[in-house]
């Protein structure tokens, strides 16, 4: 076992540093590939009114001219080293770990990163106890009642869960009950979760029935199907056989196995999640990773969006190796290999 | 409705199931009896609803789709009309089943011994610590060395022939009256199946519990029963003492089976006799004798078999056969046809 | 104002617009000619912020309300270039002078603000002097001087550090040689530039006279900076106030909240009544939640001023009550194709008549939005709410004048028609449109269009802006748009019609227009100080432009604003053609 960590604990430090060269070739060496020059870099971070001398300055000044990979070790040495920028002014640190610093915003990735971390968690968080505790019992009672009225209509309810996309059903559902209704918290509304949760929940409320209700419906159907698969299985025959209570079935011996697979989904949505709820985010205008995502794509900020896609690459990274591990903790089988 | 003397009654027990395509009428008029300590042999190729048999006698038959009629009567009790919930109390405590291929009827994230504990405690309020111990009792009588450390074994870490061993374990945690054993050693290699069916014989002698050993494998009756019920589209076709079946079978179908077994004192290259055809459809059962379409001796019958549903009616002293070749053909095509056959390949 | 800032805004809704771009209908609006305010509006009607105080109110208290869809480039006075942040600096921010707090066209107009008077000129244009209100204190009590303003300027000139600001005064201040900025040679002497013989004086000198140097003296760079308290560019985060509010919290990206500046004396500023208690601004809010955020009152302005998205557009218009929330000001701001003279066939008059001739003008003003989110037909590159414009009447604006375009075709030796490239900015799908329409348009007439979009980030930089590929490549029509930095001839004008602004690195807006009597004719207003003569230079400048037929104009545009729910003094000012953020209360 303690090997079998190990050995993913290194294949989840060498993903990182894939991810982190796949990252900075997407955005320095395709570009250049693509003829984009050192000027062409530096002229994102100038104004409007920037002269070809200015920005030939600049772009010597933020290293563009230098060769590839010395650019590379520069960003990632700033991870573990720290680097310093000139502010005019004065010289800004940018301690370890910095994950860049924006020329545009003027400041250090990380520590806006961390500002926007619990704002995603929060709203990760709560819609992931949502979804799993909704999709999960919807899929159960579809399977048990396979066919019916019920199973029908949740299903087609789930259907239309995956289908409609969050900055539509999000922004109904602000129209209606935020706006409309007033039961609500308008868009925007964040209080942290030490501060008051009572207001938290309040505030996160629409966002997280909105951002589960897409969540929940996919694993409504994945455990549907994995209840039907299971339920049929012959060690559920077996528990029958011992005069075991159907509730008892049902859950300690069909959901306990139907789970396991939806464990695996579930550890890689969270962990995305976490990397930024893009879209429930935006449409909620809630500050976490995903909408930090957003903003820098939406000014071309290169420093954050490599940032903010280094973050959310160890956040799957860690996620999938937490799944790993808890894979074998819930599988018995799994231990052998 | 009246209760019989015998432990064990089945009545003219039917278990349809309405599907898209029809009504599979898996169970179609079964009726038998057993004795505690005694031992039914049901035999049948898949689809004969032997199985769905022993699934309706424990009330596991499937849903609430399955439409039962008929009378189970055990130990002085209906169950077709009891309550489901009083059925399951019964259920691992008073009747209990073997199933086939113990993998995947044992759950894969569960150790042996919880999964023994489980059963156990369902029916006997005791703490985790004594239904443990319990359980490393009972793995100890099915012949599992070191049994407080295999406890903890999971599934899949066991041999096929252990894994079986605590499948019995398992059934007979709670001390049934009434054991089932479905194709008990169907995945078992042939020195373990030996081994298994002594230790179903020496347990049974111990417990003193009703077996029904369900099988497509006339083999494994002839070792254990004392009565043989052969089944073929939904019915019972031939039933009579171990003796009955070996000794003086009179259904054709039973000679194909007896034909078609390999037996142990019989060199492995010489070829079995298979019965023609595949099994019937339970939806669309051939009219008359379901068997008829694979009879070799239909024609002898005057064209009644694929007319008229034969009866199963008393041949002699309590072996029943549903033929409508009369008695006497049937036993001479026996001794003369079908028994010199067998002994001289 | 800046361009770029009502595009980056407008671009969020793109994916919708062209749905709805057909939407709309119904009267247009009419502006009045003298600029003299109507009578105060309490009454919801379309256009009752246009040219009145909507809910006028002398309350105190409340808090204000504003959210932004995006953040935009910096709160710094000396470092912005947004025209939302001009308007709204002015709240933390006192300048030398600034716009009257008044709708419509006497918006444009400006008053002294930390100057006593508006500047006076000597030594013909070249020396503007200012003197500064008594009483004058930052938020931490200590005064406001001269040299705070000083500082101000020079520091705003520092492009290396604050990037984003204009050059206005690094192109007209008389510096010496050998002054960088004021981070890397703080000792060298700058009073050739600016002088500040005492505290409450400041003295500018200009390298050759301009008599609209107000306009200068309006612009953000100058609201006092304390050399102290500077940080260079992280000087952002705490702006030392000058006017009524102060901020409290600076979350970039996130929010900002301002509070009363204490040590602000109401006596030392006749023109900011300084309502609300406090300011909260949400920055990075969903467009359409916005949108929905006002139209129920759950918030008060959408900062950005450009105008409700698509989604919201359709709900506006086609509801009388809310259409009556709503008021249409036309912006100084021109959507048009700039028609390169000197790519061949296109270098001669009479082919790149053909192509305004063969125009369809209504197809194009569909392209933008239709009327009221796009905007009226242009009829030349001058809006209407520059000073100095006159109409035009030069061209049919309809869906075409076929037999014109053919006759202008066969002047120009090309019956036949020609082929040339057109470019526009890929990812707007209002460009994209606006080359379609012409594509379909010009085929008519037998010019046929090939067209090619490239990013909007390089787009001036490197594709329709850099001549010599422009020239490669062939490039005859590039679709283009400008909108004023202020609202003036020269505000307007300057980037975009004189030909020695052209730089052969790229980074142009003036793509098409090279023509010597405009280039003499803008040094002529640079000379004038008297402001009605230089409109009428500008008017001309207009005139002459459209008879070359350097530009196809498109729309002169418009956006849909909506008022807030319990908001006093709601009115739009042509300073900005958005509401004006000054003197806003709060019911």
């Amino acid at each position: 076992m303690v090997t079998y960590i190990i050995r993913r604990l290194i294949g989840a430090v060498l993903m990182l540093v894939i991810v982190s060269m796949v990252t900075f070739s997407i955005f320095f060496v395709v570009p250049r590939i693509a003829g984009a020059t050192a000027e062409g870099f530096a002229s994102r971070y100038m104004g409007r009114s920037a002269n070809a001398e200015m920005i030939a300055v600049t772009a010597e000044k933020l290293g563009f001219n230098d060769p590839l990979p010395v650019q590379y070790g520069r960003w990632i040495s700033g991870v573990f080293v720290g680097s310093e920028y000139d502010t005019g002014a004065t010289i800004e640190e940018c301690p370890a770990p910095c994950f860049g610093y924006s020329f545009i915003r003027r400041q250090p990735v990380w520590p806006d990163l961390v500002d926007r971390i619990p704002v995603t968690l929060s709203l990760a968080s709560g819609a992931a106890v949502i979804w799993l505790l909704c999709g999960v019992a919807t899929g159960v009672l579809s399977a048990l009642r396979k066919g019916t009225v019920f199973d029908r209509a949740a299903m087609s309810i789930a259907l239309a869960g995956v289908s409609l996309p969050v900055f539509f059903t999000g922004i109904v559902s602000l129209v209606i009950f935020s706006y409309g209704l007033g039961i609500t918290a308008p868009g925007g509304s964040f209080t942290p979760f030490l501060e008051n949760p009572v207001e938290w929940a309040y505030s996160l409320l629409l966002p997280w029935i909105t951002l589960a209700f897409l969540y929940a419906a996919s694993y409504a159907r994945l455990t549907r199907a994995g209840m039907l698969e299971t339920m049929s299985e012959d060690y559920i025959r077996t528990a029958r056989a011992k005069g075991m209570k159907e509730s008892r079935v049902v859950v300690r011996h069909g959901l306990r196995a139907a789970l396991t697979p939806i464990l695996t989904i579930f550890g890689l949505d969270l962990g995305l999640l976490l990397g930024g709820a893009v879209l429930t985010e935006s449409t909620f205008s809630l500050k976490g990773i995903g909408d930090y995502a957003v903003q820098a794509i939406v000014t071309n900020d290169l420093p954050k969006i490599m940032g903010v896609t280094m973050v959310a690459a160890l956040f799957v990274v860690l996620a999938s190796l937490i799944v790993d591990l808890l894979y074998a903790v819930v599988d018995p089988r799994v231990r052998l290999g | 409705m009246s209760a019989p003397s015998s432990f064990l009654e089945l009545r003219d027990l039917r278990i349809h199931f309405p599907t898209d395509d029809g009504l599979v009428k898996s169970v179609d008029g079964l009726s038998f009896q057993l004795e505690r300590g005694k031992t039914l042999g049901i035999v049948g190729e898949s689809g004969s609803g032997k199985s769905v048999t022993s699934l309706g006698i424990l009330g596991l038959h499937k849903g609430g789709r399955a439409k039962i009629s008929g009378e189970i009567w055990l130990d002085g009790e209906e169950l077709v009309t009891a309550s489901a919930d009083h059925v399951r109390t019964l259920r691992g405590k008073k009747m209990a089943m073997i199933f086939q291929d113990p993998l995947s009827a044992m759950h894969p994230f569960y150790t042996v011994g919880a999964q023994i504990v489980e059963a156990y405690r369902i029916h006997h309020p005791v703490s985790k610590k004594v239904a443990r111990k319990h359980a490393i009792d009972m793995l100890g009588r099915v012949g599992i060395p070191q049994p407080e450390k295999r406890v903890d074994s999971y599934p899949h870490e066991f041999s096929g022939g252990m894994r079986q061993r605590a499948m019995i374990a398992m059934a007979l945690s709670c001390d049934p009256e009434l054991l089932i054993a479905d194709e008990p050693t169907t995945a078992l290699d042939v020195t373990v199946q030996a081994q298994i069916l002594d230790l179903m014989r020496d347990l049974q002698r111990d417990f003193n519990a009703a077996l029904i050993v369900i099988t497509h494998d006339l083999g494994v009756v002839a070792e254990l029963s004392d009565d043989i019920l052969v089944m073929y589209g939904g019915k019972g076709i031939e039933y009579g003492t171990a003796e009955d079946i070996f000794e003086r079978p009179e259904h054709p179908y039973t000679w194909g089976l007896l034909g078609s077994m390999p037996r142990l004192d019989r060199e492995r290259s010489e070829r079995l006799l298979p019965i023609k055809g595949a099994p019937p459809s339970l939806i669309n059962l051939p009219s008359g004798c379901a068997f008829h379409p694979r009879c070799v001796y239909a024609d002898r019958t005057g064209g009644k078999s694929s007319a008229e549903v034969p009866e199963l009616l008393e041949s002699d002293g309590g072996h029943l056969v549903r033929c409508h070749l009369p008695h006497e053909v049937r036993r001479d095509i026996w001794e003369n046809e079908i028994k010199v056959n067998l002994e001289s390949s | 104002m800046n361009k770029r800032s009502a595009l980056a805004f407008a671009a969020a809704g793109a994916a919708l617009s062209l749905g709805l771009s057909a939407c709309g209908g119904g009267g247009s609006e009419t502006k009045s000619a003298d600029g003299s305010s109507a009578a105060p509006a309490t009454a919801d009607a379309f256009n009752a912020g246009l040219e009145a105080v909507f809910n006028p109110s002398d309350k105190k208290g409340g808090v204000l309300k504003m959210a932004i869809s995006e953040d935009w480039d910096s709160v710094d006075p000396g470092d912005t270039y947004y025209a939302l942040s001009w308007n709204f600096v002015r709240i933390y921010g006192r300048s030398l002078v600034t716009y009257t707090p008044a709708p419509g066209a006497e918006g444009r107009k400006l008053s002294p603000d930390l100057a006593e008077k508006l500047g006076e000129s000597s030594d013909g244009g070249k020396t503007w002097t200012y003197k500064l209100r008594a009483g004058l204190k930052f938020e931490d009590g200590t005064p406001i001087t001269s040299k705070d303003v000083k500082y101000a300027v020079l520091r705003s000139m520092d492009k290396e550090t604050l990037v984003n600001g204009p050059t206005y005064f690094n192109d007209w201040l008389d510096l010496p040689k050998d002054f960088k900025s004021v981070y890397k040679t703080p000792d060298v002497n700058t009073d050739s530039a600016i002088e500040t013989p005492d505290d409450q004086t400041i003295i500018f000198h200009l390298k050759k006279a301009y008599g609209g140097f107000d306009n200068f003296a309006a612009l953000p760079g100058t609201i006092p900076v304390p050399k102290d308290k500077d940080t260079g560019v992280k000087y952002r985060e705490h702006v030392m106030a000058s006017g009524p509010y102060k901020f409290d919290k600076v979350e970039a990206g996130k929010q900002y909240t301002l509070v009363r500046n204490e040590h602000w004396d109401p006596a030392t500023d006749p023109i900011r009544k300084a309502l609300p208690d406090s300011y909260e601004i949400s920055l990075g809010v969903n467009a359409d939640d916005l949108d929905n955020r006002i139209l129920s009152g759950d918030l008060h302005i959408d900062l950005a001023g450009s105008g409700v998205q698509p989604a919201a557009l359709g709900r506006v218009l086609g509801d009388p009550t809310l259409k009556a929330r709503a008021d249409n000001p036309t912006g100084a701001r021109t959507w048009y194709t700039s028609i390169v003279s000197d790519v061949p066939p296109l270098d001669n008059l009479e082919c790149r008549k053909a192509v305004i001739y063969g125009a369809d003008r209504v197809g194009l003003q569909n392209a933008y939005g239709g009327e009221f989110a796009g905007g009226e037909i242009a009829t030349g590159l001058l809006p209407p709410s520059i000073g100095g414009w006159k109409k035009l009447d030069l061209y049919p604006s309809g869906t075409g004048d076929v037999e014109k375009a053919k006759a202008a075709l066969a002047a120009c030796g090309k019956p036949d028609g020609f082929e040339t490239i057109m470019s526009y900015r890929a990812d707007r799908p209002k460009e994209k449109a606006t080359a379609e329409s012409l594509q379909q348009a010009l085929a008519k007439v037998g010019i046929k269009l090939e067209l090619k979009g490239y990013p909007t980030g390089d787009y001036f930089a490197l594709y329709a802006g850099k001549p010599d590929f422009v020239k490669k490549n062939g490039i005859g029509l590039a679709v283009n748009g400008w909108g004023a930095d202020w609202n003036d001839g020269f505000g307007f004008m300057s980037q975009i019609v004189d030909s020695r602004t052209i730089r052969e690195s790229g980074g142009n807006y003036n793509i098409s227009i090279k023509d010597k009597e405009i280039d003499a004719k803008i040094d002529q207003i640079f000379a004038e100080t008297d402001v009605a003569k230089r409109d009428a230079l500008w008017g001309e400048i207009d005139q002459r432009v459209m008879e070359q037929a350097y530009v196809l104009p498109g729309v002169w545009s418009k956006s849909v604003l909506v008022r807030p729910l319990g908001v006093t003094n709601v009115f739009v000012t042509g300073a900005f053609d958005m509401y004006d953020y000054l003197n806003l209360g709060v019911q």
